[in-house]
């Protein structure tokens, strides 16, 4: 194939001619397809947790506690609503862009650039987790369980306990990914070939998790 | 297959724009809370911030405005079902309300409690 038949993206007619033709359907690396594939079984995990919680927040006849307010923060002098969650959507949003630097270097086998971009985006992550353990632990020691809560529904704390606590564990696989791949390219694993797919791949897995957290964002805190 | 130099001609400004795009989204829909909109203009606000980030994201970040239509379509499509999903269970779910409402003589509309009752006024 050549590259001037690659670029008909978003052509529906090769939608027909890659699915009927008599060889490979997706023509990309494999490794690429890999991680999307599993991206799609992932966003169907992700579903059904957003998909439960929809279902007890709206069957439950117990007050929904006021996310603005549990997550509120004192700040310079003032009670700012949800602040930390904000903060926490910056950074993840940042990172999700130096990471699609590192990817755009990739396109030019820029070692240095790649890896100090990863490296960036894998401390964004780090902060993110440290934020998220910060507001564990703060609503813990406020009586927040998986089971009760002093602020109203007990649906509250297990999905928020479990929603992002599955996001959490998202992000920090994620570092490590970022940083194990990082590490490799500075090394010069990947000079041989020439050949640095992997890093559009972990790219990929990075800014799903930043696409999860949109969600989250939406339905959990602002809702 | 060289995807690497098919994709040497996206300019650096793209990613930079959208990245912009994505602060001015997330800044507006947490003006949505912080301003408290309620009812349908809030719903309204955050779907359509929820979106258009959900959509730049993907596009953009991830790609798949580049990507042929055989990928971009095995990656869409499945999760059309998940829509199915979310209207049986919202329609369940408000089944299950009414009948605790109804049969268990649970409050239809609890007093929601605020923080600053619970903590004190200075949280």
């Amino acid at each position: 194939m050549s590259s001037t038949d690659m670029n008909n993206a978003g052509d529906t007619s090769t939608f027909v001619t890659d699915w009927s033709a008599d060889k490979q359907t997706y023509h990309v690396p494999w490794g690429k397809a890999m991680m999307w594939l599993f991206l799609v079984s992932d966003t169907f995990i992700f579903t059904c947790f957003l998909v439960g919680y929809l279902h007890v927040r709206r069957t439950t006849t117990d007050p929904w506690p006021y996310p603005s307010e549990v997550f509120a923060l004192e700040m310079f002098g003032h009670n700012l609503p949800l602040i930390l969650i904000a903060i926490m959507t910056f950074i993840l949003i940042t990172s999700s862009g130096t990471m699609a630097l590192a990817v755009r270097y990739a396109n030019f086998r820029d070692k240095q650039k790649i890896f100090w971009f990863m490296a960036v985006t894998a401390l964004f992550g780090a902060s993110f987790v440290g934020m998220q353990v910060f507001e564990w632990t703060k609503l813990i020691s406020e009586g927040v369980r998986p089971w009760s809560n002093p602020f109203g529904a007990p649906q509250f704390g297990s999905i928020f306990f479990m929603v992002t606590g599955f996001h959490g564990l998202h992000v920090s696989i994620g570092v490590l990914y970022l940083l194990i791949v990082a590490n490799k390219i500075r090394r010069g694993d990947y000079d041989k070939k020439g050949n640095y797919e992997i890093v559009e791949i972990v790219g990929l897995y990075w800014h799903f998790v930043d696409l999860v957290w949109v969600f989250i964002f939406a339905f959990f805190y602002l809702w | 297959m060289d995807t690497a130099a098919e994709q040497d001609h996206h300019p650096i400004g793209i990613y930079l724009k959208v990245w912009t795009l994505l602060f001015v989204l997330s800044i507006a829909s947490y003006m949505v809370d912080y301003f408290d909109f309620q009812g349908l203009l809030r719903w309204t606000l955050i779907i359509t911030f929820m979106l258009l980030k959900a959509g730049f994201i993907m596009a953009v970040f991830m790609h798949l405005m580049w990507e042929r239509m055989a990928l971009v379509g095995t990656i869409l499509g499945p999760p059309l079902a998940l829509l199915f999903l979310i209207g049986f269970m919202l329609s369940e779910g408000n089944n299950i309300f009414d009948a605790r409402v109804d049969h268990f003589g649970q409050p239809e509309a609890a007093e929601r409690i605020h923080v600053a009752d619970v903590l004190g006024k200075n949280h």
